[in-house]
């Protein structure tokens, strides 16, 4: 066991684990975060996607000894749901049981950081990596979409 | 006003004052039910309520609380259901909240999501629960102001008087609540509908929690002292623990314990973390107990199965006579393997099992029997048993099963502790309760170029269609007709799978008339509106028929024409599948165009009558989903087994469709009228049907095999 120190939602918090922890349960179990979802730990499904420095990134298979960096979570998002995103998500209704949600919000996010206003074929190229299986894939592309225009 | 009800008050409602003011009318879902303790406790409401299990309260500020007793598995029902009471009761929809209410029922049954049904068999209760309320309030401000009730009016939650007078709803509610209930309440004439039906549409009650990752499914319960618990289970069904070594185990930190009960054996940690890779240190030794199978060995049995001498499901005129007498037969097997349910959030379950009382609390469909089991495994009472039920991530007939529910008792039973029993993905790909695999032998048999005779045989593995399944098209369109199966028995768990049975059947029997169309000379609508037509006398005349061939031609209608069927450029091929499932019936349209030689599905269309649309924005995210699930599983799932051992680990080896995979869908209603019907499963079956058509028009190639893409000489 070892102590980390790792920034999250622009809090300071340090954790005693072990160096091959991934940073999906230091969130959950630690950190008390459970917004973002363990589906398959191999970096699979994209529901434990969170953003370090910006950039999406599967916390599922990143041992905290890797983390370097700013990371924000689904928490992290926004104070109350705000988040043009998450306001998209709302709008269109995305959700069906919802557990996929969060990681899909996280990588278009952070696609719509990198890019402003995606095409149709970037939005689905980006939504790729995250499964759900109830089949809300045609509301996610209308969320991004509509997020980018918010 | 229509449909003036006569409700015998002492079987459907109850009445009650609640402290801190307003009134609480009790009502039934479905059958009769036992409702927690502690909600009655909370709402401070009389004992003798015990055979209630869903409340509408109205409080003193005006704010409606409806308790749904259905779980929440994604089909959104806690957003439908109280749409119908709102809209009875004529309040605005943003002074409506809604909560899950516990479990607690003697018969489990009432307590399940499955099959669709929950918005069925709801829909009248639900509308006199709002109507009933909706008038107790109109008799109180009534009494209030020395005027017969029947001068009063209500909208958005206030009711107005003759002379102009007003009042909310919540200004009268406690008075309501020492009224008589009254036997008689008008329900609203469907055109007056203001919620049910709106186009905006009413979105998921839970989505603020949901976007913000708020803990709401079960994987997401803490506890006080609770421990993380992971469980090795024997690699191969068959199998059984002979022995193992846990001393690599034990040295991960937070590893607290390492328990074996029957042939597994759960490592208990601090975290989830340390439970997984205390798990993947063990080291464990397994022997065959029964037989240990493989597909190869299913292949076998399954085709040995076919025409089985049992009794048929159903037997319609005489098909060997028709079949002697054929001009023609034709004959096709279509296959099916095994399937996961892989539900996003893995089966996970807590349980705390102490000397006074069993707290267990979850992501489950079957609450009430997963109670009555834990008090087997553990012997106890079922009153000391408390099962609570979480949202969850997913459903699709997995969380009927409770194998994880009884770890969990079993373990914190064992260790003393509070668990959180988690699946791993592994574990739950390698330990499920897979829809079986299934083959289908249907034949026809063809004279003077008319279908005469049909047969359809189905070898499955465990069991068969049950049910009116056999009873559904094209019972009653073929005059000479048997339907029969055979399952082997086998050591793998199988078990419900979305649109259990039709969502493989639906596929075989839409490829087959779509062949039968083509060996006839036939347009595949035509052929399937005239045998429609033959199937009416029947449908009217027998009782086992449930579907209704008008029903289904008014869909074929819709989708032909909104697809433009037959009006398409010459480099979009068009496949068309029709199906009743759950009450439902569905038409689809799949367009393939071919991109670098191998066909690509580019968009379905939709026609489906499902009776009054409650809630058309959550409709429509059922009807996408179902149909991109089902396209999904005909392309790509795929599960197989060696000596007892799935060939499946996690999502890079078992393939599920992705964002891009999915086709554009335009999905329309038959404004049909009739009383709601379910959406959860019906657009799933008819899709595998409606692509591997088009794909044959595409490629001049037929898919008798699920996945598809087995067939790589077609699909690259």
């Amino acid at each position: 066991m070892a102590q980390y120190t790792i920034n999250v939602n622009g809090t300071s918090q340090t954790v005693e684990v072990d160096a091959d922890t991934p940073l999906l349960w230091v969130l959950r179990d630690n950190l008390n975060l459970v917004g973002t979802k363990y589906g398959c730990g191999i970096a699979q499904c994209g529901a434990c996607t969170v953003h370090v420095d910006g950039v999406a990134t599967r916390s599922c298979a990143t041992p905290i000894s890797k983390v370097e960096g700013k990371i924000t979570t689904i928490e992290g998002l926004s104070e109350n749901g705000t988040h043009p995103v998450q306001k998209a998500w709302k709008q269109v209704d995305v959700p069906q049981c919802g557990y996929c949600q969060t990681g899909q919000i996280m990588t278009a996010v952070a696609l719509l950081n990198e890019n402003k206003n995606p095409s149709d074929d970037e939005i689905k190229n980006a939504m790729h990596g995250n499964l759900c299986r109830c089949g809300t894939y045609l509301r996610i592309r209308e969320a991004v979409k509509t997020a980018s225009k918010l | 006003m229509e449909n003036r009800n006569k409700l015998n008050r002492r079987s459907f409602f109850k009445i009650s004052a609640v402290a801190g003011g307003g009134m609480v009318l009790g009502f039934t879902w479905l059958t009769s039910c036992k409702q927690r303790e502690e909600v009655i406790k909370q709402l401070e409401l009389p004992s003798e309520w015990y055979d209630i299990n869903a409340y509408l309260k109205i409080g003193n500020n005006g704010v409606v609380t409806i308790f749904s007793p259905n779980p929440e598995i994604g089909q959104n029902v806690k957003t439908s259901m109280p749409m119908i009471v709102a809209e009875e009761l004529d309040i605005d929809w943003n002074n409506v909240l809604v909560e899950q209410a516990g479990l607690n029922s003697d018969a489990f049954r009432s307590q399940v999501a499955g099959g669709s049904n929950s918005i069925r068999t709801n829909w009248e209760t639900l509308r006199k629960a709002g109507a009933t309320a909706r008038q107790m309030l109109i008799n109180a401000a009534a009494k209030n102001w020395e005027i017969d009730p029947s001068e009063c009016t209500t909208e958005n939650g206030v009711i107005t008087g003759p002379a102009g007078q007003s009042t909310g709803y919540g200004d009268v509610a406690s008075i309501a609540a020492s009224m008589e209930i009254p036997e008689e309440v008008p329900l609203k004439d469907k055109k007056d509908f203001k919620l049910i039906g709106q186009t905006t549409g009413k979105g998921n009650v839970d989505i603020d929690k949901i976007v913000t990752g708020k803990p709401l499914f079960g994987i997401d319960t803490k506890r006080e002292g609770m421990q993380y618990a992971v469980v090795m289970r024997p690699p191969a069904f068959g199998q059984k623990l002979v022995s193992f070594d846990a001393e690599e185990s034990k040295k991960v930190n937070g590893v607290n314990d390492v328990i074996q009960f029957g042939n597994k054996i759960a490592v208990l940690a601090n975290g989830t973390w340390p439970a997984m890779k205390g798990k993947s240190l063990l080291s464990a030794e397994w022997e065959e107990e029964t037989s240990v199978e493989s597909t190869s060995d299913h292949d076998e049995k399954m085709i040995a199965l076919f025409d089985t001498d049992k009794e048929p499901m159903r037997n319609d005129g005489d098909v060997d006579k028709a079949f002697s007498e054929a001009d023609e037969v034709i004959t096709k097997v279509y296959e099916s393997p095994f399937l996961p349910h892989s539900c996003m959030e893995p089966m996970n379950f807590y349980a705390d099992v102490r000397e006074d009382e069993v707290v267990m609390h979850g992501p489950i469909q079957t609450p009430a029997w997963a109670r009555s089991r834990a008090a087997k495994i553990l012997d106890r009472d079922e009153k000391e048993i408390n099962v609570g039920m979480s949202r969850m991530g997913g459903g699709f007939g997995r969380r009927l099963y409770g194998d994880f529910s009884d770890e969990a008792a079993e373990i914190s039973s064992l260790a003393k502790t509070p668990i959180q029993l988690v699946f791993t993905r592994e574990d739950d790909m390698k330990a499920g309760t897979y829809r079986p695999a299934i083959k289908y032998k249907i034949e026809a048999s063809i004279k003077d170029k008319k279908i005469t005779g049909y047969k359809l045989s189905e070898a499955a593995i465990n069991s068969n269609m049950y049910g009116l399944i056999p009873h559904f098209f094209p019972a009653g369109a073929i005059p000479n007709l048997r339907i029969n199966g055979d399952a082997y028995q086998s050591n793998i768990t199988t078990g419900a799978w979305r649109a259990p049975y039709t969502n493989f059947l639906a596929f075989a029997e839409q490829s087959f008339f779509d062949e039968l169309a083509e060996k006839l000379g036939k347009d595949e609508v035509d052929l399937r509106m005239e045998l429609l037509e033959k199937a009416k006398p029947a449908a009217e005349a027998d009782e086992n028929i449930k579907y209704s061939p008008q029903r289904l031609q008014d869909c074929i209608q819709l989708v032909t024409e909104k697809s433009g069927w037959g009006k398409q450029s010459s480099d979009v091929y068009q496949g068309i599948s029709v199906y009743y499932c759950h009450n439902t019936h569905v038409a689809e349209v799949a367009d393939v165009v071919m991109k670098d030689g191998y066909p690509v599905i580019q968009k379905v269309t939709c026609a489906v009558d499902c009776g009054i649309v409650v809630n058309p924005l959550g409709a429509r995210n059922q009807i996408e989903g179902g149909i991109i699930d089902g396209i999904g599983h005909a392309m790509f799932g795929n599960l197989t087994f060696d000596k007892g051992k799935p060939s499946i680990k996690n999502f890079d080896s078992y393939r599920m469709i992705r964002n891009a995979e999915a086709p554009e869908i335009d999905v329309h209603f038959v404004d049909s009228g009739f009383d709601p019907t379910g959406l959860g499963e019906p657009s799933l079956p008819p899709a595998g049907g409606a692509i591997a058509n088009a794909i044959y028009k595409a490629t001049g190639k037929r898919m008798y095999k699920q996945p598809f893409v087995q067939h790589t000489d077609i699909l690259g």
